[in-house]
């Protein structure tokens, strides 16, 4: 930086080019140690594993076996109940959180929206603990009361209704899971819808369409990949919840199509087991049902973010859904 | 006054060693154990504010891992290290029994006011899931008079990894042969059938909302929480309800087994004692043999040697059984044996 320099510039410059580089520097740092962080997770889960990786191999996907004492593990219901558990989720939550968006953006009088959606979003900010309370002490007890047997009159010759309703079940999981992921569902949708432009609707209406002919032919079609992307978005979140689905699954290592069995779930066996697993295989098999929760939620999330990413780049306006 | 006494000696012995120094010891591990040691531990500091104790409840497993890595002064363990642990340390512990606990047997039978008795092989092959229903005639047979409904039975166990269910696995191990070979003991088991509840809150829980659930909880908490429990029938045949002086009763019954030379690494379950409950458990506190800070270990000594004395006048009334008398002069012998810097600290404590 001396005056001989062919562009002269202010000392002023100079000094700020200095700081203004190690502002960048420093920022580059904290940017890419974030991103550094998923990468040591993932490594240190990986070093975890290895051991029950060496010793099952892949087979500890698909045995059924979870024995402490003889130090045998195999994750399949673990596997079976995370998936069958957000599955049941989704299929509950979709319809109502997309009809809740629907409302909110095609069909509610203006003044109506904002308390409606605070109030539907008011959902998330319950903790996950409380959920499971109240389930065990209100869920359960009217499930059983009100719902299965019904359920039971009407579709009970169907697999997915056999056996005795202990409460503690799959069906349990899985509503609290729903009632749970809503609100993430519906405040993304929302957004997404709000991204539709307003000539998509115009030109369905004026073609004759009625509103919900509108919204059916013209607003879901265009925030398709977007609303795709948050129903992907609310089964990550309900691939990973732990403590009220622990507090309602039942936590057998079983693997049963019928909705009335209990079930597990790998996030909740991880955090039931792991505080008293003493010897290192125990651990180590913890270890790698970590390391697969991992990778699907990371999986499951990316792909949502692709496809939001892919509505948001036709109106900018979707990127605020993220 | 008698406090006070204690503390005006304390603050006496503390003017005349003004410099005596802080000394912090931490522990971590078991969560049964927690109210008592809490409570232990200010009473203690206030008689010797120059100890500070601070104990973490994270669980025997942890426990043991901490002790083990030497992150903490002491451990405190529901379950007694294994072999291949304690070899994994250089056998540098030593089990010490504070207080005694019991797990009791929980369960929702609508419409049965009476306590519910469960022989030792009835309770096994309701947790083998061999007998499904209240009405099975095993049931009946040790409960005349008890009208038992037709209700199916609903097991409910642990889901985390817990000192109770050891216990409780320990005994089963040792009543049923079936039991030993199908499902074994230890602090998370394979459970032949039944739901699983997470913490004695979790277990407790689902049986109380459940009708037709059986599962297993602490008797402390059985206690606080006013949860129904069955009477057991004891190895010399006699009907026990479990309370503190039944637990207390099993320990003093297994002393014949243990001998003055124990490690203390005993399971008191199925005790012979005539009026002994069959479900009951020593927790230990570990420490180790030798310390390199003297200082540290005269404390820790001291400390417990108090729990052992005067501080299980305060185990009843938190729900914990005191240790016999009887077992006393054992547990100084241990404490005697740990040494810091090659030289035993008992004699230098005073």
């Amino acid at each position: 930086m001396s005056s001989a320099s062919p562009l002269p510039r202010s000392p002023t410059l100079l000094g700020a080019d200095r700081s203004d580089r190690i502002y960048r520097s420093l920022l580059t740092a904290i940017a890419f140690a974030l991103p550094g962080l998923i990468v040591i997770i993932l490594g240190v889960l990986f070093i975890e594993a290895l051991p029950a990786l060496k010793r099952f191999g892949p087979s500890f996907l698909w045995t059924s076996t979870w024995d402490p004492v003889a130090e045998v593990y195999g994750a399949a219901p673990m596997i079976f109940g995370t998936f069958a558990s957000s599955l049941l989720a989704l299929l509950i939550a979709v319809p109502l959180a997309l009809s809740v968006a629907i409302f909110l953006t095609e069909f509610s009088p203006r003044w109506l929206r904002q308390p409606v959606a605070f109030l539907v979003e008011l959902l998330a900010a319950i903790p996950s603990v409380v959920y499971g309370t109240w389930g065990i002490f209100v869920l359960i007890p009217f499930l059983r009361a009100h719902v299965v047997p019904p359920l039971k009159a009407v579709f009970g010759w169907t697999p997915f209704l056999q056996g005795v309703f202990y409460g503690n079940s799959l069906l349990a999981g899985g509503i609290i899971l729903a009632i749970m992921i809503v609100p993430y569902i519906a405040a993304v949708s929302r957004e997404v819808l709000l991204a539709v432009p307003t000539s998509q609707r115009e030109a369905a209406l004026a073609m004759g369409a009625t509103r919900w002919e509108a919204v059916r032919s013209a607003v879901l079609p265009y925030g398709r990949a977007g609303l795709i992307g948050a129903v992907i978005l609310g089964l990550g979140r309900a691939l990973g919840e732990t403590m009220a689905v622990t507090m309602l699954i039942g936590n057998r290592h079983d693997i049963a199509l019928s909705l009335l069995q209990p079930a597990y779930t790998m996030a909740a066996a991880i955090a039931n087991e792991f505080s008293e697993a003493t010897t290192g295989m125990y651990q180590s098999a913890l270890m790698e049902v970590g390391l697969i929760l991992f990778v699907l939620t990371v999986a499951v999330n990316a792909v949502a973010r692709i496809l939001i990413w892919r509505v948001a780049r036709g109106a900018a306006v979707g990127s605020k859904a993220l | 006054m008698k406090t006070t006494r204690t503390i005006a000696l304390a603050a006496l012995l503390c003017a005349a060693a003004p410099a005596a120094a802080q000394v912090q010891l931490n522990g971590a591990g078991a969560t049964f154990p927690n109210i008592i040691y809490s409570n232990w531990m200010l009473a203690y500091n206030q008689a010797h504010p120059e100890v500070k104790l601070n104990y973490q409840s994270i669980g025997s497993g942890g426990g043991i891992r901490q002790f083990s890595d030497g992150t903490v002064d002491f451990g405190a363990t529901d379950a007694p290290m294994s072999d291949s642990a304690i070899a994994a340390i250089q056998g540098n512990v030593l089990h010490i029994p504070t207080v005694m606990g019991a797990v009791v047997v929980a369960y929702n039978v609508p419409g049965v006011s009476q306590p519910v008795k469960f022989t030792p092989d009835v309770l096994a092959d309701i947790f083998l899931g061999k007998i499904t229903n209240w009405n099975d005639p095993r049931l009946a047979s040790s409960n005349a008079g008890v009208t038992l409904p037709t209700q199916d039975i609903i097991v409910v166990h642990r889901s985390d990894g817990s000192g109770t269910s050891f216990v409780f696995t320990d005994y089963l191990s040792k009543v049923s042969t079936d039991w030993q070979q199908k499902v074994g003991k230890g602090t998370s088991v394979n459970w032949p059938v039944g739901l699983g509840g997470r913490g004695n809150e979790g277990v407790s829980a689902t049986v109380s909302q459940t009708p037709g659930a059986i599962g297993y909880v602490e008797l402390a908490y059985a206690l606080i929480n006013k949860i129904t429990f069955g009477a057991l029938r004891n190895s010399s045949g006699n009907w026990i309800t479990p309370n503190l002086p039944s637990v207390t009763a099993a320990a003093a019954g297994a002393m014949k087994d243990m001998g003055p030379n124990t490690d203390f690494r005993v399971s008191i379950t199925n005790s012979p004692g005539a009026q002994a409950y069959p479900i009951a458990s020593f927790t230990w506190l570990l420490v180790h043999k030798t310390y390199s800070d003297t200082a540290k270990a005269r404390a820790l000594v001291q400390f417990i040697r108090w729990a052992e004395g005067d501080g299980q006048t305060k185990a009843p009334e938190l729900g914990y059984a005191p240790l016999p008398k009887e077992l006393h002069p054992w547990i100084q012998a241990r404490l005697k044996s740990v040494t810091a810097g090659g030289r035993p600290v008992w004699k230098t404590a005073e």
